[in-house]
């Protein structure tokens, strides 16, 4: 790393880093560590006295029924919105790499949701399927099916999945069709003569030869489904009905900003913070390797 | 193609057209409802456009919702504050870091390489808290320092521009070098120019990212004036047991999107370009 000819400057350099280093340190370590300090506090809510309570914080979410039941609902939904919007966004990818010359058109059709924001998807999804003004609920209705994601926790979920893997799409599309064009020609073409149908060489070649970006794209969507989708679930449904949506980031918010829990709420952080690092050393071992290739 | 298959072909363009239908679908009656009077959506579900469109843009834009105490186009103008300078407060401090990095040689420079490299693990929503304590205490609250400073740290922008850096030759600095060029100068004539299009491609991801920015100013702006469009949108539909106002947020909706979605659509490669080398 660095390069064999470099400037010499003695004082330079350290004006030039300053100003990513001073914000790293007073918005990124210092909160981070505050957190990792206080998770092992138990503080009153007006913040008047706090006593070190050791890993008790953690003994307690662990105990706690409500926290458990967000780490269930955070797994089941980060799994749903990768397994959906990757299935879908791959039979996408695969029927564009085919039509070879309106592919580009295609693919300036899908991947432009990518810009919308998360609460902004969130909103328009809320909107059709709102039971009062909905137009998908209205239709549910009148096949004799009820639709209130404010009581239902299954309808809710389903919700906050669709919605959150509605935007995720172009992004694994993307990923997917580059992937795809970067496979071969004469790979198929050899298949093709050896008489494999274009599902057999679908599953036989292009298939395995997608799985890096298939490892790649499970990551992104678990992270973006863990911490980017905190707009879905606060515009959407708040958490609830009696968490049914409570992700951990969302239970994060509400614990601490609105619950005023500080050791609790720094607590969770912590454990989140592990799951971000972790996801990123999978991620950077993953890119080692693909660089071996 | 391989072979000739009518009926594949057939399927191929019968699915992709399925998906773009389902994909633009949402937007669509989005913007049909944004073109309506409020009892027209209530009322029943119209499908195509109505008449109401300008109305109700100019209203979203001039007067606001009722439910939220700022015009659409104040709210605008601070998600475009706040983009603007995430996106080139991260290019500007990434570039001068890596450069840095790369090209001098100093105590202490794996550490601070390590230290932004950390960043990446410390997304704003694991540290809710603790960040809006220290904004607190910086007297951040409520303001465009606090929408932008925080956010801008970029271990992402600062590991491509090093990437970058990395291939140029080392024969440019050489030569600048025996001309007696100091180090700002090789900065400003030769790296800046040099690194154009990998700007110009974090630009555009950047942008997103700060305009979509939401849990943040959420938390930071309790006055209305400094409200970003995202907010006020879902202050729009916190009406309670009251009747949402459906056209005025679908119209502020589609606002919201405007600006990022013509980013994507007009610097479409660099958005590519973007995505498939920063990795997110």
């Amino acid at each position: 790393m660095g390069k064999r000819v470099v400037f010499k400057n003695k004082i330079l350099p350290y004006l030039l880093v300053a100003p990513q280093i001073i914000i790293t340190l007073v918005f990124f370590i210092w909160p981070a560590s505050q957190a990792l300090y206080q998770s092992v506090l138990q503080e009153d809510p007006f913040g008047l006295s706090s006593k070190f309570v050791g890993l008790d914080n953690f003994v307690a979410l662990f105990a706690d029924d409500i926290y458990l039941n967000s780490l269930y609902v955070t797994v089941i939904f980060s799994f749903a919105v990768a397994v959906i919007s990757m299935s879908v966004s791959l039979l996408l990818a695969v029927m564009a790499d085919r039509a070879i010359r309106s592919a580009t058109t295609y693919k300036a059709l899908i991947i432009w949701p990518y810009a919308v924001a998360p609460v902004v998807a969130a909103v328009l999804w809320y909107f059709l399927f709102n039971p009062t003004v909905g137009m998908v609920s209205f239709f549910l209705h009148s096949v004799g099916y009820e639709w209130d994601h404010s009581l239902n926790g299954f309808q809710a979920m389903l919700l906050v999945i669709i919605a959150s893997a509605w935007r995720e799409i172009s992004y694994n599309f993307l990923f997917f069709l580059a992937g795809l064009q970067a496979i071969p020609k004469s790979f198929i073409e050899a298949a093709a003569i050896d008489g494999a149908s274009p599902a057999k060489r679908f599953w036989t070649i292009a298939f395995p030869l997608l799985s890096p970006t298939a490892f790649f794209l499970i990551v992104m969507n678990i992270v973006y489904a863990f911490f980017d989708t905190f707009g879905v679930i606060h515009a959407i449904t708040e958490g609830g009905p009696n968490g049914a949506t409570n992700i951990m980031v969302y239970k994060v918010y509400s614990d601490g900003f609105l619950g005023l829990d500080l050791g609790g709420s720094a607590a969770q952080s912590v454990i989140l913070m592990v799951v971000v690092i972790s996801l990123t050393v999978i991620q950077f071992r993953y890119i080692e390797r693909k660089i071996h290739y | 193609m391989v072979e000739h298959r009518p009926w594949l072909t057939f399927l191929t363009h019968a699915v992709l057209i399925m998906g773009c239908i389902i994909i633009a679908f949402p937007i669509y009656i989005a913007f049909v409802a944004s073109s309506h009077t409020l009892d027209k959506i209530t009322s029943t579900f119209p499908l195509l456009p109505g008449k109401q469109l300008l109305e109700n843009y100019s209203r979203a834009l001039m007067v606001g919702s009722k439910d939220v105490g700022a015009t659409a186009g104040s709210m605008m103008l601070n998600s475009l504050i706040m983009a603007l300078g995430i996106t080139f407060g991260k290019i500007f401090i990434s570039l001068l870091a890596a450069f840095a990095i790369i090209y001098f040689k100093f105590r202490l420079r794996m550490f601070f390489f390590w230290l932004i490299f950390i960043t990446l693990m410390l997304p704003v929503e694991v540290r809710i808290l603790p960040t809006y304590e220290v904004a607190s205490d910086l007297k951040l609250l409520d303001s465009y320092s606090g929408l932008i400073f925080p956010l801008i740290a970029s271990a992402t922008a600062t590991f491509l521009f090093r990437q970058f850096f990395m291939t140029i030759p080392d024969e440019l600095c050489e030569a600048h070098r025996i001309d007696g060029g100091g180090p700002i100068r090789f900065f400003f004539d030769i790296l800046l120019p040099m690194s154009r299009t990998s700007i110009a491609a974090l630009f555009v991801i950047l942008f997103i990212y700060g305009w979509n920015q939401y849990l943040w100013p959420l938390l930071i702006t309790s006055d209305e004036r400094f409200y970003t469009l995202l907010i006020g949108i879902k202050q729009m539909l916190a009406v309670g047991e009251g009747q949402a106002e459906w056209n005025i947020i679908m119209a502020s909706a589609i606002l919201a999107m405007i600006p990022p979605v013509l980013v994507v659509i007009f610097m479409q490669k660099q958005f590519v370009k973007g995505m498939t080398e920063t990795e997110k």
